[in-house]
């Protein structure tokens, strides 16, 4: 299974980031290979508004399955949603520990955003 | 001529100054309260309100039929309000800023408008004293094109008071913005210089002439003064921390109002300024 997770940098042994929208790396990890592609996230670090949608955007086109991460606004929850992407927050330690985690299917899905908009 | 009244610091006395400067002057001017966040002016001035109507700004709206999901509305957009995924297209209308780029760009007329209610402009009048104010829906988070709406209802034949907001960022530029002069409530205190700073760059960077009015004036330090005289920023007005103003203003009078002798002084205020707009625009022709 593919799955997104929100990383500050750009290995397996990388510490999750707990910011969705401005985490400097979104790292696509299989979690039965775990074969990864760390993806820069950093044009939407400094983003002016809605970075929790443009990387949603980002997560949909690479083809995730989840989304493992901190926290998670509304309008990158509802991006998330209507791209069929499923998200877990919360998610504390290193890239390769959630990806077990994942694997493990010990996982709680999240019915809705678990941190209000930015304006 | 247009005048805005604005601070840096909120809670200096902008609209104190611009209430008063309003009545002082009587029917040859109009006053726009620009606050549009927590609108004030009203309870001084106590204008007859005789017109209320909704405004609205244009966000779009996206035909998932004749939509390809090209992408290309979510690429131009800055401020990241349209989102393609899969086939779907999410409009985030509260990040829209209206500027029409995703209905230019969009090959197939897919994107027609609609509108985001934004909040109420109200007219009215005092004593033949036009006024306006505009009156932020709750739940929005973008001002400044309500506070635009409200000045482009300006009365050219007048001498338009704008009370702007406080702070120094985008609803404040917008007040600001393409006036003859900014007056500059400030209160001689630290918090208060701080923010008259901020403000400071910002009416240069616009290249308005401005003016300075002391609030509570002999309270605090004198480093607003010495601010001023290094910034070249003539001090127009001066108001004393009196009780009998605090007592008005608690009841919600207005000093012309419970203490005469102060309509001269801002009627005098109201000079000072004319003599600085007419000189600068002298300046300008003479450069021109």
């Amino acid at each position: 299974m593919k799955v997104a997770i929100t990383s500050k940098g750009v290995t397996l042994d990388s510490e999750v980031d707990p910011r969705f929208g401005r985490a400097p790396y979104i790292v696509v990890v299989d979690t039965e290979t775990l074969e990864f592609e760390a993806v820069d996230n950093s044009s939407n670090v400094n983003a002016f508004k809605g970075a929790g949608i443009q990387a949603a955007t980002t997560v949909c086109e690479k083809g995730a399955e989840v989304l493992m991460t901190g926290y998670c606004g509304p309008k990158a929850f509802a991006t998330l949603e209507a791209g069929g992407v499923k998200v877990v927050d919360d998610v504390t330690g290193t890239i390769r520990e959630a990806a077990e985690l994942m694997k493990s299917g010990k996982v709680t899905y999240s019915t809705a955003a678990n941190k209000e908009a930015h304006w | 001529m247009i005048i805005s009244i604005a601070s840096g610091k909120g809670g200096t006395g902008k609209t104190t100054v611009s209430t008063n400067l309003t009545l002082a002057l009587g029917d040859r001017v109009e006053l726009l309260d620009c606050d549009v966040e927590e609108p004030n002016a009203h309870l001084f001035l106590k204008p007859e309100i005789e017109q209320t109507r909704r405004v609205e700004t244009p966000v779009p709206k996206v035909d998932l039929e004749k939509c390809t999901f090209c992408k290309k509305c979510q690429e131009i957009c800055r401020f990241n309000a349209l989102a393609v995924v899969g086939k779907q297209v999410l409009v985030f209308s509260e990040l829209c800023h209206s500027c029409g780029g995703c209905m230019l760009v969009c090959p197939e007329k897919a994107i027609s408008e609609v509108g985001r209610e934004l909040g109420v402009l109200n007219f009215g009048n005092r004593d033949g004293i036009r006024f306006i104010n505009g009156l932020m829906r709750v739940g929005e988070a973008m001002s400044p094109p309500l506070i635009k709406q409200v000045r482009a209802n300006a009365n050219p034949d007048k001498i338009t008071l704008i009370d702007a907001p406080p702070g120094t960022s985008c609803p404040v530029i917008a007040a600001m913005n393409d006036t003859d002069f900014v007056l500059l409530v400030t209160e001689p205190t630290p918090f208060g210089l701080h923010d008259l700073k901020l403000a400071v760059e910002a009416v240069k960077l616009l290249g308005i002439p401005a003016g300075l009015v002391v609030n509570r004036a002999d309270l605090g330090t004198d480093d607003v003064y010495r601010y001023a005289e290094q910034e070249n920023l003539p001090i127009l007005l001066s108001i004393p921390f009196d009780r009998r103003i605090a007592e008005a203003y608690s009841r919600g009078k207005l000093i012309v109002e419970e203490m005469p002798e102060w309509r001269e002084k801002f009627v005098g205020l109201f000079e000072q300024i004319e003599t600085i707009v007419n000189r600068s625009k002298a300046q300008l022709c003479a450069n021109s």
